[in-house]
């Protein structure tokens, strides 16, 4: 059997407070989805309605092409890993890992094996009869994950799994459950609200806004050409400018701005004659670039190695963020200064204002 | 130090004094009233020192009688409170917030119910089914504010407990009766057996209720009680002295068992 | 509903629903209503029930009003019960303060521990002591008159009797909300107040008790409730001339065989209880959810 999942014009509604609204999107079997949005934006949601948790009150869930209307979460092909992990505080590690299996009535000596077999997937062979609490947050993160393995899911749907870790272990954890993925061809879908972790991990990602789908793509897309100005801002940084669209032609729009007349990519609702926004990421503007050029004054210069974050103001007063390489920094003079930037036109998009 | 401060200390260590010599003045007389060979019980005079009243005591039959008693009504107290109370805490804590202040006010009436009324109140009813006072009254008559002292207890524990387990367990595939029997019931264990423990204790020291629901059972607090009014002689003392010290020892025992219950480090 | 029905499924749900709709029902509820329904019917020969005589009316309670000793005893019974919780405040707020703000770790456990002990000795043992340190020629009249404190031995049994071994049964209840109460109280609060050059007075007018409210009114509320309701101390410490409501209604039942009249005594007596918490509660503005902890 498949499993893909996929949700049908999906919303969920409690009481006054509408969290979802509309949601539609298509996970195929063994992907690794994830769905990225602010705090609040509906991912749990959305989460718990795939898990069967709750049920929407409008639009179906359907896993493998069924309807899953009406199943439980004891009666889906999904299995959950939480914010909290929610291990079992009064169980030891490998009967935690066992539950699932307990629950399809399994005996013991058969659990135990299994048990012991996941553990070394999660490289923690012997602390099976540790309780939870005797573990560290990464290894604890690791049980979870092997107990949500253990009744070997057809999909695994993740709440946000690192976000108690320190970076370090996180940016492990990542490269880890990426592999764990690949290697047990799982669906996974996986929800987070830091943006590099989508992006560094995932074969595509939903961006989601105040329970709305704002895009679904692979993550280059997603931050090549962003649909929305909410997916531009916030997936990776970008400079804003906006205008009046002038003309849009083969691919291309330029847009009058207080700074000047600028062209990038045509995007999303970019029609010649209507308000409009160009969006340049920090790593396209370039000091001393003769193309686009945009006039700013230095106020920050901040030297990390092989890039230097460059703050300062544009000429109309709007925030400038440059990443330049440390290569071409001789051309980026010191805060106080007034320098020129500009951008290769493929580097930018124009997006028409909502 | 000023000299004013000085002297609101001093007052402050003899309150604290007072405040000590209140609580346990009448426990230690009464304790040793038990070894005085004086008729009735007290220490002073001290008419020479014997241990004969615990043999009247240990003697006295209808003791026997009324300590069984009173052991019979507290085991089936356990058996009703505990089940009763753990639904009550489990469904007040499902509920959502408008209906539970409510059910949570009616929930607690009993216990700011004067005990004599919940006895009368009891009592007038079962009479009209045809049934007198008894065992089987007493053990309902305490047992319904017993109830609320495991709700509370019970819902206590409930607000420590992290209900995404319950979540992660149905997710697995469990069975809502195992995610019960597995994850929530091993959680409220601790809180089951203390109050367990508190309802014996409530039970064994009821009197208000129990008086008069009694019909012709002499539970211990009425046998003592009578006993006071109608021939106190020392054996009651040795009684209570007994009671007394299991007490304290069942207090403390209970005590070290919850520490060490709490410092068990936990997930 | 559904969250629980959810939570637990039918099974679970509809017997934890059902175990507590037999206590609220079965054990709260309607013991109170046939209470209530007795206490409005007059007291009859069985072959009279149903007949002509029988129907509702307020004589019972009427009766109480026009009684005139049954009538003192309950306003004695009354503000006796006031007295106690205020005394049972007076004693304990001290105590409760120190071990609050002032003791150390160590201290406080002690001070816990020493304090629980008495509690879990049963009330009837507690007035029984009592009954023993105030007996006529007890260990009480013995050291006074020894000391010379007094001539001739005191009768103590009566009201003076019956205030100690009340005040004595029910610290518990009001020195553990009130410590509560005062623990969450900021040191640095205190401290605030005393270097604005706040009297130790005003400190405890203005600061710690606002603070404590909640926590006092609890404690008022159960010493109330319990004092009132008591049958053992006054049964056993008090003297004919200080007789309690309570043991009025016993009377009715187990001696005056008229138990509609004492269905009526009982029901004002609980009117009387909820009233003064329900009042509390609402001077001090304290919830009925934070008073059972
Ligand atoms: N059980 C619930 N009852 C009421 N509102 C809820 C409930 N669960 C979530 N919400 C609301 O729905 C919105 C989305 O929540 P959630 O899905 O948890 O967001 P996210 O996981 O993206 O942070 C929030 O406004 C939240 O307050
Ligand atoms: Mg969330």
């Amino acid at each position: 059997m498949s499993h893909s999942v996929e949700l049908a014009q999906i919303g969920m509604t409690f009481g006054t407070t509408r969290a979802v609204s509309d949601v539609s999107f298509k996970v195929e079997q063994g992907e690794f989805f994830s769905i990225l949005g602010p705090s609040g934006c509906g991912k749990t949601t959305i989460l718990r309605m795939i898990a069967g948790f709750i049920e929407p009150t409008e639009g179906r869930v359907l896993i493998g092409g069924r309807d899953m209307k009406g199943l439980g979460p004891n009666q889906r092909p999904t299995a959950m890993i939480f914010q909290s992990l929610a291990l079992f505080p009064l169980m030891p590690v490998w009967e935690n890992i066992a539950f699932g299996l307990e629950a399809r009535g399994v005996g013991k000596a058969e659990r135990r094996r299994k048990a012991d077999e996941l553990l070394r997937l999660i490289a923690l062979e012997g602390y099976g009869d540790r309780m939870p609490g005797e573990l560290s947050g990464g290894q604890r993160q690791r049980v979870a994950i092997a107990r949500a393995l253990a009744v070997e899911p057809g999909v695994l749907l993740l709440d946000e799994p690192l976000s108690a870790l320190d970076l370090k272990l996180r940016q492990h954890m990542r490269a880890e459950l990426r592999a764990l993925q690949k290697r047990t061809g799982v669906t996974f879908i996986y929800i987070t609200h830091d943006q590099s972790e989508a992006l560094a991990m995932s074969d595509r990602v939903a961006v989601m806004s105040a329970g709305l789908l704002q895009q679904v793509a692979t993550p280059r897309e997603l931050y090549d050409n962003p649909a929305t100005a909410f997916v531009a801002r916030f997936v990776g940084e970008t400079n804003a400018i906006s205008g009046r669209i002038s003309d849009v032609q083969d691919g291309r729009a330029r847009i009058d701005t207080a700074l000047g007349i600028l062209s990038g990519r045509a995007g999303q609702g970019a029609r010649a004659g209507q308000q409009g926004t160009i969006y340049i990421r920090p790593e396209a503007l370039m000091p001393g670039d003769p193309v686009n050029a945009l006039d700013a004054r230095i106020e920050r210069v901040d030297f990390e190695g092989a890039f230097a974050l460059v703050h300062g103001r544009f000429a109309d007063g709007a925030a400038l963020a440059a990443s330049v390489p440390s290569t071409r920094l001789a051309d980026a003079p010191a805060p106080g200064a007034e320098t020129r930037f500009g951008f290769a036109p493929e580097h930018a998009v124009v997006l028409g204002d909502a | 130090m000023s000299v004013a401060d000085r002297i609101f200390r001093g007052l402050f260590v003899l309150y604290l004094a007072a405040f000590a010599l209140y609580l346990f003045a009448p426990l230690i007389i009464m304790g040793a009233a038990a070894f005085n060979e004086s008729r009735f019980p007290t220490v002073i005079p001290w008419q020479g020192t014997t241990t004969d009243w615990f043999g009247a005591m240990w003697a006295d039959r209808a003791m026997w009688q009324s300590l069984w008693t009173s052991v019979l009504v507290a085991l089936c107290v356990v058996v009703v409170v505990v089940p009763v109370g753990t639904a009550a805490a489990l469904v007040l804590t499902s509920l959502h917030a408008r209906a539970r202040s409510f059910a949570y006010a009616v929930m607690v009436s009993p216990l700011l119910t004067p005990g004599v009324v919940i006895g009368i109140s009891t009592l007038i009813l079962w009479r009209q089914l045809g049934v007198g006072g008894g065992v089987f009254l007493i053990v309902l008559a305490q047992s319904t504010f017993i109830i609320c002292y495991v709700m509370l207890m019970v819902m206590a524990r409930l607000q420590r407990f992290d209900r995404t387990q319950e979540e992660a367990a149905l997710g697995l595939g469990a069975s809502r009766g195992m995610v019960f029997r597995r994850v929530t019931l091993p959680f409220l264990k601790p809180a089951l057996l203390a109050s367990g423990g508190l309802a014996v204790l409530q039970s064994i020291e009821n009197y208000n209720t129990t008086l008069f629901v009694r019909g012709f059972e002499t539970p211990l607090t009425v046998f003592i009680a009578t006993k006071v009014r109608t021939g106190l002689t020392p054996a009651v003392n040795a009684l209570a002295l007994v009671i007394i010290v299991a007490t304290v020892l069942g207090a403390i025992a209970y005590e070290i068992a919850r520490r060490r219950q709490a410092a068990r480090p936990r997930g | 509903m559904r969250d629980l029905y959810g939570r637990f499924g039918p099974w679970l749900s509809t017997v934890f629903l059902s175990l507590v709709f037999i206590w609220l029902a079965g054990m709260v509820l309607a013991p109170n209503l046939m209470m209530i329904d007795y206490a409005l019917r007059p007291n009859l020969p069985p072959a009279a029930i149903g007949g002509p005589d029988d129907g509702y009316s307020l004589n019972n309670i009427l009766y109480l009003a026009g009684e005139a000793t049954h009538r003192a005893i309950f306003l004695k019974t009354i503000w006796a019960s006031a007295l106690v919780a205020l005394v049972t405040f007076l004693v304990c707020y001290p105590i409760a303060f120190w071990m609050a703000q002032r003791a150390t770790t160590g201290q406080l456990s002690v001070a816990l521990l020493l304090i629980i002990i008495p509690f879990f000795i049963n009330e009837v043992l507690r007035t029984l002591a009592w009954f023993i340190i105030l007996a006529y020629r007890g260990p009480l009249n013995a050291v006074l008159t020894n000391l010379g404190l007094i001539d001739a031995p005191i009768r103590w049994q009566g009201d003076g009797g019956v205030l100690a071994a009340m005040v004595y049964a029910y610290i518990l209840f009001m020195l553990l909300p009130i410590y509560n109460a005062i623990e969450s109280l900021e040191k640095a609060q205190i401290e605030a107040a005393r270097d604005l050059g706040a009297s130790p007075w005003r400190i405890h007018t203005r600061v710690v008790i606002p603070h404590a409210k909640a926590g006092i009114a609890t404690g008022f509320v159960f010493t109330f409730m319990l004092a009132a309701g008591s049958y053992v101390a006054p049964a056993l410490l008090g003297s004919p001339g200080s007789r309690w409501f309570t043991e009025i209604i016993y009377n009715w039942f187990f001696e005056g065989g008229d138990w509609n009249r004492g269905a009526a005594y009982a029901l004002v007596l609980l009117v009387l209880c909820l009233a003064v918490v329900l009042i509390t509660l609402r001077i001090a503005r304290v919830n009925l959810a934070d008073v059972a902890k």
